[in-house]
């Protein structure tokens, strides 16, 4: 009986292919993403490159030295010039001041600036307390950025002055350890200085997305039912169009998920203090915007799915892809410069990313235009997909 | 007044032809039985009346307006064969929606529902979950969502399947009450006693068209059935059958086919005896619509 029972159990895995891809597939796939994400890139282990800002305001050989030494860097991506703050596509990249810089770190646009003040080049390899400091700006969400850009800075200075290292013969035997390094470190946070949970406001908007990709697709599988039951063709032979059917289910979807969003955030607020109350014009127009595109995103999968089991195999493996590369399970600043490029193919890094400029960097309203057209944009062409795909209900 | 005219309906679904030419009519109140064999047709035809399938040639025409899958069918009512509700919401909730999704609202709505939970014997049962509904309830219910916006022309597929014998006389109950008011039935059904019972007229379908339709009498006519059908039953078996019989239930019965009973009974009972058989008792049964429709569909399964 054992062995029938076994040729049974083979023959019919056989059979099935959404059990064979949910068997050997998706773990591959899974792994395989999960590997990019969080083992670096490349695949070869190296460790995503950290985007500094570098601001040289001593201008002399030796810091101009310095920050070449620091470009050498392979754990560094550095960026010494950048355009004047409301400068047009075309206008030139200038170097950095400490202003432009501390505004970029606090618009997001890199975690962590270096300043090399006047004086720095004098102040190097002291080994006494004294002389003039860098300044590292930092977001306090990527601690290990400004703890890198320190790491490395010391590096760079002892690659620069590596002769003059061996002249001195040896940091004093009295001092400090922070007396004894080559170069003087101040950091300073100019973003979420005042946060007490510094990752609460990321992972309530990464978690939330995540799962309202997950309700949104079994709203969006209840075609699938209503296929089943009859009820569908029922309502189609009334004076009910699939047009009319997919946008009330769409508007439907949508309204789920601005609740959905909004419990998950109140909760956060109420819990761990997240400031939800401060923010609330960003959070109404970045709720709306990701429920409307996380409803549609729900249709597609609704209307691409042919049953109740292949539903849920996609909706698993694209929804948790997405989440892994777009952000809710691992902070997309901490990615590499290539994942965080690709990264925007998924609608949710949109989201996440808007949502981290409500509350991270509490930007104005007016700061989220790239991510409220890139979500418009979204809804519109997963809208488009859906009515395509749910031709097979029309007329036969 | 012909409420309902196909004519010529052709549809092909990639190899398989569904309708190959169907032509018939519904007349305004009449009840008309839609038979055939699985796959002989009739649901696409239910589904082309229904606006769900675009036939690829002939016509549809309701109350002499010539139907696309596109046009409105306000005179339309479609009752599907599955338990086409919504199984979370009560009777009545279920109620209101089929009937807004049919153009229905407010009096309207309000009082069309009133008269379906009463019509359905479900009034007490109006803010249950359908959920919790027995199978006859759900029947009823799924009719009453069809016809609540007072359609002239009904489709039901399958009306009965699956339900007991006092639901099923409850739905029939229910038919004859939509045909009282006027409305014209067309009711496809593999029961074919109840299509015998409640139709007045039936069309046969087999292989994508209409293989004969009329009343009881003339689809035995055309399958070329005798009218009626003699068995003596004897009291003892026997292997040779005299002339005009033919040996049946093992050689303890013989059949004949007769069309006038009194003129022609007395000289078969005379033959029977004059072979020396005694005959223990007989009856005489009209051709049934089952064996008329085996006749006329043949014997072979279909799937």
């Amino acid at each position: 009986m054992i062995p029938v029972l076994f040729r049974l159990a083979w023959t019919n895995l056989r059979r099935d292919r959404v059990a064979q891809v949910m068997t050997f597939v998706l773990p591959i796939g899974f792994f395989s993403i999960f590997a990019l994400v969080f083992g670096g890139s490349s695949g070869n282990g190296s460790t995503p490159r950290v985007h500094v800002l570098v601001v040289d305001e001593s201008r002399t050989e030796t810091s101009a030295g310095l920050v070449q030494a620091l470009s050498e860097e392979d754990g560094l991506l550095v960026q010494a010039k950048a355009r004047p703050e409301g400068a047009g596509a075309r206008d030139s990249a200038v170097a950095l001041t400490r202003e432009r810089a501390e505004s970029l770190v606090r618009a997001g646009d890199a975690p962590v600036a270096l300043v090399l003040p006047a004086g720095i080049d004098t102040s190097l390899l002291r080994y006494d307390g004294r002389g003039e400091k860098a300044l590292v700006l930092t977001d306090a969400a990527d601690p290990i950025a400004a703890r890198m850009v320190s790491g490395l800075l010391q590096r760079a200075t002892l690659r620069l002055s590596r002769r003059a290292a061996a002249e001195y013969g040896g940091a004093p035997d009295t001092g400090t350890v922070d007396e004894m390094l080559p170069a003087r470190v101040e950091t300073r946070t100019v973003v979420g200085e005042k946060r007490t949970s510094p990752m609460i406001a990321f992972y309530a908007a990464g978690i939330a997305v995540m799962f309202l990709m997950f309700s949104a697709s079994a709203a969006g599988g209840a075609l699938i039912e209503e296929t089943e039951s009859g009820t569908l063709e029922r309502v189609l032979s009334s004076r009910v169009g699939m047009t009319r059917l997919l946008a009330a289910k769409w508007l439907y979807i949508t309204s789920l998920g601005v609740l959905q969003i909004t419990v998950m955030f109140t909760w956060g607020m109420l819990v761990f203090k997240l400031p939800l109350l401060s923010h609330l014009p960003g959070f109404a127009i970045m709720t709306i915007a990701t429920a409307a595109c996380v409803a549609a995103f729900g249709l597609v999968l609704g209307t691409f799915a042919r049953t109740r089991q292949q539903l849920q195999g996609i909706a698993n493996l694209v929804i948790l892809s997405l989440s892994a590369v777009g952000g809710s399970m691992f902070p997309r600043f901490l990615m590499s410069e290539t994942l965080l490029k690709v990264s925007l193919v998924g609608f949710n890094a949109w989201a996440l990313d808007g949502y981290r400029k409500v509350f991270w960097f509490e930007l104005p309203v007016s700061a989220l235009w790239p991510q409220l057209l890139a979500l418009a944009l979204f809804t519109i062409a997963f809208l488009l997909l859906a009515r395509r795909l749910a031709r097979r209900w029309e007329v036969a | 007044m012909i409420a309902l005219r196909i004519q010529d309906a052709r549809k092909r679904f990639g190899t398989v032809e569904a309708l190959r030419g169907l032509s018939f009519d519904l007349r305004a109140g009449e009840m008309l039985g839609l038979l055939g064999p699985n796959g002989a047709g009739k649901t696409t035809l239910v589904r082309a009346l229904a606006g769900r399938v675009r036939l690829d040639g002939g016509r549809v025409s309701l109350f002499d307006r010539e139907l696309s899958p596109d046009s409105a069918r306000p005179e339309l009512g479609v009752v599907p064969q599955e338990l086409a509700l919504y199984p979370l919401l009560t009777a009545g909730e279920n109620l209101n929606v089929f009937g807004a999704l049919n153009g229905l609202s407010g009096d309207k709505l309000r009082a069309r529902v009133a008269w379906a939970l009463e019509w359905t014997g479900l009034g007490d049962r109006a803010k249950e979950s359908v959920k919790h509904f027995s199978g006859g309830m759900k029947r009823r219910l799924n009719l009453a969502c069809g016809v609540l916006h007072e359609p002239r022309v009904v489709l039901l597929d399958e009306p009965t399947v699956g339900v007991d014998p006092q639901s099923r006389e409850k739905l029939y109950d229910m038919l004859a009450a939509l045909r009282s008011a006027g409305a014209a039935i067309l009711v496809t059904t593999h029961y074919l006693e109840e299509a015998e019972a409640r139709c007045e007229r039936i069309v046969v379908m087999d292989h994508g068209r209409a293989v004969a339709q009329g009343s009881l009498a003339e689809l035995v006519a055309v399958a070329g059935l005798p009218a009626r059908r003699l068995t003596l039953h004897l009291e003892r078996a026997i292997a040779t059958a005299p002339e005009g019989f033919a040996l049946d239930g093992g050689g303890t019965a013989l059949t004949a086919s007769v069309t006038d009973v009194a003129a022609e009974l007395p000289e078969l009972l005379a033959r029977v005896r004059g072979a020396g058989h005694a005959v223990r008792d007989l009856d005489v049964r009209a051709a049934s619509l089952q064996a008329a429709f085996l006749a006329l569909t043949g014997k072979e399964l279909r799937e």
